[in-house]
């Protein structure tokens, strides 16, 4: 049985009692991202503390709404970038993407970087399914550039 | 009923093979697209091995050939609702179908005095209803917006069916068009068109109905049904994709301006300006898909031999089955009307605590295969208060059987998630 290969404990225990959901003050950066095939919706906001690559990421808050592959990611998501500097969490999503797009080949994740996330490399052999853990890192990656100015 | 649907699965290829780690594959989601049996794979093979050409062109032996099996499918399609082969026309699905007439009524208002009755302008009024697949919105909201009509719906009452309450003042002399499904792809809902149509002519509005879900589940007679044009799909009636059908008024269809233009349905051409065949050729510019025209040919002869009643009452005690066994597993809503009165076979439920994709993933792992999410109906999820929805479909090879898995799916992801 593969399902619980895909819905690992972590994921699970996120999904029913996620980290830093709510929205909150203050944001320099807030996106809304949905995914059309099922309805998942995200609004997530970004708190940036300094200027450029180099900022501290103070806080990101979140409305979401979505399966529990969706709402655990978002959690798991703000649980490992607060903190971070705006050049590290960056590289962090890079990771997680490239976990995503791996497909479940036998590459082993890079747990010192991605930690709770590596419970995600399940997820990644279902296409249908990277979507839902993508979300909350896109927006992300979207308040964020809106956070420093780099996008409209 | 007149068929054994353990022997029609029998012609099924595509149902023989085993999913995720072995499992017998259940198919549920039919609604999406259908699969198909032995006899229309043969039919489209045998038209490439043998009579492949370039049809209505050309003047050697396959080319004949060619035209007259893409022409003896528009005949099968014709009589499968009641229909002369004039007045069907091949479009590359329903959406097309429906877009179709949309944007040849966009056009009508430069198209000559004889496409002045199918003018949209400001003031004029398209009405729509709140349950409509995209493709039967999403060109009506395109088509309000490019003239400058007004949109307005038909909402829907707790029960999943249309609100009529209002009908004479939403349908009125300023309606242009009804448009309006037969059957909702999500609540299963099968709509009054013949009423709806009554009050659309007396007004002078035209009935443009999707038939999509309808046509491949009941027996759909075009003078019956009592609209101008109908919109359906090969590939969700055991035919291949890449073909759908316009069913016109043959009047209609002759006053109605082209949508696509170019090859094949023009009469002359000059550098200046070109004068259009009549319909069907009309509206099938370019190279037409024989092929696919040929397969569903023979998915209406499949379909007809099994016979339309046939398949409307076995998928009508299917439902009635799933509706009860629906019940029975407890924190399990359904969405839409909850009797199979005036109700087709796709059953949208909510299981409580559980995500609709969450749900899906674990039917899948048991090898049922049905659809999540909104349905491209989304509209339908912001009426009903539901993120999304997890959806089964019947057709002619589903037996109790694949309701019982499904329904032995739903408890274990409800113990899987613990909600019970």
């Amino acid at each position: 049985m593969q399902l619980e290969a895909m819905y690992q404990e972590v994921i699970l225990d996120h999904y029913r009692n996620p980290l830093n959901k709510g929205l909150r003050e203050p944001f320099e950066g807030e996106a809304h991202h949905v995914n059309p095939t099922c309805g998942d919706e995200i609004t997530l906001r970004v708190h940036l503390d300094g200027a450029g690559r180099d900022a501290a990421v103070a806080d990101v808050s979140y409305d979401a709404m979505g399966c529990s592959i969706s709402q655990a990611s978002a959690s798991v998501m703000t649980d490992l970038l607060i903190g971070k500097s705006v050049k590290e969490a960056m590289e962090v999503g890079d990771e997680f993407l490239a976990l995503m797009q791996s497909r479940g080949r036998e590459t082993a994740p890079n747990e010192d970087v991605l930690e709770d996330a590596v419970a995600f490399a399940g997820v990644s052999k279902y296409p249908a399914r990277i979507k839902c853990a993508l979300l909350a890192w896109m927006a992300w990656k979207d308040a964020t550039a809106r956070a420093l100015g780099e996008a409209s | 009923m007149s068929f054994r649907a353990e022997e029609v699965k029998k012609d099924f290829p595509l149902l023989r093979r085993t999913v995720r780690g072995g499992a017998p594959l259940i198919y549920l989601d039919s609604g999406a697209t259908s699969q198909k049996p032995f006899q229309v794979l043969d039919a489209e093979r045998e038209f490439y091995e043998r009579h492949n050409a370039a049809v209505h062109r050309g003047a050697h032996l396959l080319g004949e050939e060619a035209t007259d099996a893409y022409e003896g499918g528009r005949a099968k399609v014709a009589a499968f609702v009641g229909a002369v082969p004039g007045e069907i026309v091949f479009t590359k699905n329903a959406t097309e179908a429906i877009n179709l007439v949309a944007y040849a009524m966009g056009n009508a208002a430069t198209a000559g005095p004889e496409a002045e009755r199918f003018a949209v302008g400001p003031g004029d009024e398209i009405v729509v209803t709140e349950m409509e697949h995209h493709a039967n919105l999403v060109p009506w909201q395109q088509l309000c917006q490019r003239t400058g009509a007004t949109l307005r719906w038909f909402s829907l009452t707790d029960d999943g069916r249309l609100d009529l309450d209002g009908l004479d003042g939403l349908v009125n002399e300023r309606t242009k068009v009804v448009a309006l499904t037969q059957q909702s792809n999500v609540l299963g809902t099968v709509n009054p068109v013949a009423l709806i149509a009554e009050r659309a002519h007396a007004v002078g509005a035209l009935v443009v109905v999707d038939g999509a879900q309808s046509v491949p589940h009941q027996a759909v007679d075009v003078a019956a049904l009592g609209a101008d044009f109908l919109a359906f799909s090969g590939h969700k009636m055991l035919g291949p994709t890449g073909v759908g059908v316009l069913w016109g008024r043959r009047e209609l269809l002759e006053a109605l301006p082209p949508f696509i233009t170019g090859g094949s349905m023009i009469e002359v051409v000059r550098m200046e300006e070109s004068t259009f065949l009549p319909p069907p050729q009309r509206f099938e510019a370019g190279s037409p898909n024989a092929a696919q025209v040929v397969g569903l040919g023979a998915a209406v002869d499949y379909l007809t031999a099994l016979g339309m009643e046939n398949v409307h009452a076995h998928e009508e005690a299917l439902t009635g089955y799933a509706l009860e066994r629906l019940a029975e597993v407890g924190g399990v809503r359904v969405v839409g009307p909850t009797t199979t009165e005036a109700r087709g076979g796709a059953v949208s439920f909510a299981v409580e605590g559980i995500h609709p994709h969450d749900v899906g993933q674990v039917l899948d792992e048991l090898g049922v295969e049905v659809r999540v999410g909104h349905h491209c109906a989304w509209p339908i999820c912001r009426r009903y208060g539901v993120p999304a929805t997890t959806r089964a479909s019947f057709y002619v090879h589903n037996t109790e059987s694949d309701v019982d898995a499904m329904a032995e799916g739903i408890r274990k992801a409800q113990k899987f998630f613990g909600t019970t």
